[in-house]
């Protein structure tokens, strides 16, 4: 087989080898977090794709697990009209493909009027067949020390609350009373000042704010609700499996609801939930890869332009699987940091 | 209940006062509703995209022969050795009669679509999978410390890369890595690529059972003088078998709709049928239509199966005298 290969790239008048990474990309890319223009090396380009990936997948994944909770627990409310329209759909978006959800939110996205009648929520967020605009946060310039110092104290409280926690307790009220004073100073004496900056619509177009493009905002939405579906299931099945004597018990302690769930039922729960939790995580990273088909340039998509602009697509796809394998096993390595610390709680070691 | 109010009542109108029945593309732009005149007129694409008019009768028997299959083996009663010869031989006879075989003109695989060719991907990579991942399964437990690394790393390294990534593996790669007097269709090339991709997924599955069975029952058997693979055969995989069948019913509903990313590398299953539909210059831009006419056949094998699974786990919970 391999030397298949090297004969059929022989043939094609391809040299094997990485050497191509150094050459200049001649594509546009239409969105990127690092800058990069035509010209730039394919090693750059592939860059941007790891990037882009990265951060379609870590929104994905922290909006699915907030929006997944949400509906595990609307479903779990028991009002019957509420639930049950919860549970349809869930049902429907599990029990259709991922990429025929994408088309259509990108059909959608298309479909959206253009910016001069943008569809507008709130007054701050538009809606328009160029993108979505939100509103962007503006932190002053030269507060950079502000948010060093800020970001010390809140590090230093955590700290503390952390050795309270495992060795013995510290006054936490005292502590946290502390820190939010310290804070108030700092962000008083420094100038400090955060603002919001709302898109408007300017002439043709919206000026202001942060935007979306259709195709970032339409994978996005399609990851976020296929995989909320999946992990409010997840979830719900989690809580389920706490059995109801140990909700009885708790309440017969006279516990309240809220320290019901945070002390008897949840620590139980996640048990359940974290294993099941990381592989959706994992699937979220693997299913951002659908990108190529509605043209968001995420890793896949990018590769796939440098293997069909150079050729070299064996290189190209080893280059794709040695960084998908690289994002999973980091990925699962943290969780399962996460899930010995959860196994252990209740002292049965799992 | 305002919210459903708010949300129905539009979705009702759209869906069936304001749509139109019969009649031409003009006629659904004026009504303004759905325009299902649309999917009457290109059912016929959607279901089997640009196979040959002349010989349509095949993939209706294909995707009839198909899902006959299906039914027969998600009845417990019929679980056989027969259902086990059936399914190869019902897949060949579809191929066959796919490619034109008994008297027609040869139907190259690029011609496929439809549904006969997500069911057919389906069902074949499916099939061809659990096997290989018992042996897997098998091999990942293994004592012997090179199989066991070769198994656990052809497992992590498949489950850790997406299935894009495979399918453009069997477009580019698989053709470079063939000798050139071999050539392949881009369909076989695809379904041998996700067939070893879905292996990993199964053998996990089929792991899972394995260590459901008690430790007892091997070393029992293996008192009995039974060698390994007759211990395995007879004592351990049917009993871990049995405890993953709802797994793999669910493993398969997963993959049937993993299957539609076959349109990323081009070839016509129904989804990108039904996208192709959509792009017709008479009736352009029915994409609505399209999207809901596939997500309900998608939607019904789905639902069905992961009812069909719910009520098969409490039938063979029910019967295992626990």
């Amino acid at each position: 087989m391999g030397s298949n290969i090297a004969a059929t790239m022989a043939r094609i008048g391809l040299t094997p080898g990485f050497g191509f990474l150094e050459r200049a990309a001649n594509f546009e890319i239409g969105e990127s977090t690092i800058s990069f223009r035509a010209g730039d090396s394919y090693a750059r380009a592939i860059a941007v794709g790891v990037l882009n990936t990265a951060k379609v997948a870590v929104l994905s994944c922290i909006l699915a697990t907030v929006l997944g909770v949400a509906l595990a627990l609307m479903r779990l409310a028991g009002h019957p009209v509420l639930s049950g329209l919860v549970r349809w759909s869930i049902e429907v978006v599990r029990n259709t493909p991922l990429l025929l959800q994408l088309f259509f939110w990108i059909a959608l996205a298309h479909a959206l009027p253009p910016p001069r009648r943008a569809v507008v929520w709130f007054d701050c967020v538009f809606l328009t067949n160029r993108g979505v605009y939100l509103p962007s946060v503006i932190i002053a310039e030269g507060s950079w020390m502000a948010i060093t110092a800020i970001a010390a104290i809140l590090l230093g409280w955590l700290a503390l609350l952390w050795r309270s926690r495992t060795r013995g307790p510290l006054a936490s009220l005292p502590l946290g009373l502390v820190a939010i004073l310290a804070l108030a100073v700092v962000i008083y004496a420094s100038g400090f000042r955060i603002s919001l900056h709302s898109p408007a619509v300017q002439g043709f177009n919206i000026q202001g704010g942060t935007s979306l493009t259709p195709e970032f905002a339409a994978l996005l939405v399609g990851l976020t609700v296929k995989f909320a579906a999946i992990f409010a299931e997840i979830v719900r099945a989690g809580i389920l499996s706490v059995r109801r004597e140990q909700w009885d018990a708790a309440r017969a302690l006279g516990l309240s609801e809220f320290k019901i769930v945070r002390l008897v039922v949840l620590p139980q729960a996640l048990r359940v939930i974290t294993p099941l939790a990381t592989s959706c995580y994992l699937d979220v990273i693997k299913d951002s890869s659908l990108a190529v088909a509605i043209g968001y340039p995420d890793l896949m998509n990018i590769t796939n332009t440098t293997a069909n602009t150079t050729g070299q697509a064996l290189e190209a796809l080893l280059i794709v699987v040695a960084l998908y394998l690289t994002l999973n096993l980091s990925v699962s390595a943290v969780m399962n940091v996460y899930n010995a610390r959860v196994a252990m709680r209740g002292g049965r070691p799992a | 209940m305002a919210l459903i109010v708010w949300l129905g009542v539009p979705l009702l109108r759209w869906l069936l006062l304001d749509a139109t029945w019969q009649g031409s593309s003009a006629e659904c732009t004026a009504r303004g509703g759905a325009c299902w005149a649309f999917v009457a007129a290109k059912l016929r694409f959607f279901l089997f995209a640009f196979y040959p008019a002349d010989g349509l009768w095949r993939p209706v028997v294909v995707c009839g022969l198909l899902i006959a299959l299906l039914l027969a083996s998600a009845m417990p009663r019929l679980w056989s050795a027969r259902l086990v010869v059936a399914w190869p031989v019902v897949i060949g006879v579809c191929l066959a009669l796919m490619s034109g075989l008994p008297g027609g003109s040869v139907v190259s695989s690029n011609q496929w679509g439809g549904l006969p060719i997500t069911l057919l991907v389906w069902m074949i990579c499916f099939t061809t999978s659990v096997p290989i991942a018992v042996l897997l399964s098998l091999a990942r437990r293994s004592r012997m410390l090179l199989v066991r690394w070769l198994a656990i790393g052809y497992i992590e390294l498949m489950r850790a890369i997406p299935m894009v990534a495979i399918l453009y593996f069997a477009t580019l790669i698989l053709p470079m890595a063939l000798p050139g007097s071999v050539p392949l269709d881009k369909l076989p090339r695809a379904i041998i690529m996700v067939a070893l991709f879905w292996t990993a997924y199964v053998a996990e599955v089929v792991r899972g059972g394995l260590q459901a069975v008690p430790k007892g029952q091997e070393e029992a058997a293996l008192a009995l003088g039974l060698g390994y693979w007759r211990a395995m055969r007879l004592i351990v995989l049917p009993q871990a078998l049995r405890a993953v069948v709802p797994g793999l019913v669910n493993l398969g509903i997963g993959f049937l709709l993993a299957t539609s990313l076959l349109a990323v590398i081009g070839i016509m299953d129904i989804l990108s049928a039904a996208k192709a539909a959509a792009a017709d210059p008479e009736w352009l831009g029915y994409y609505k239509e399209s999207f809901l006419v596939v997500a309900l056949v998608y939607f019904v094998m789905g639902y069905g199966g992961s009812r069909y699974s719910l009520w098969l786990e409490r039938r063979l919970g029910s019967s295992s005298g626990r």
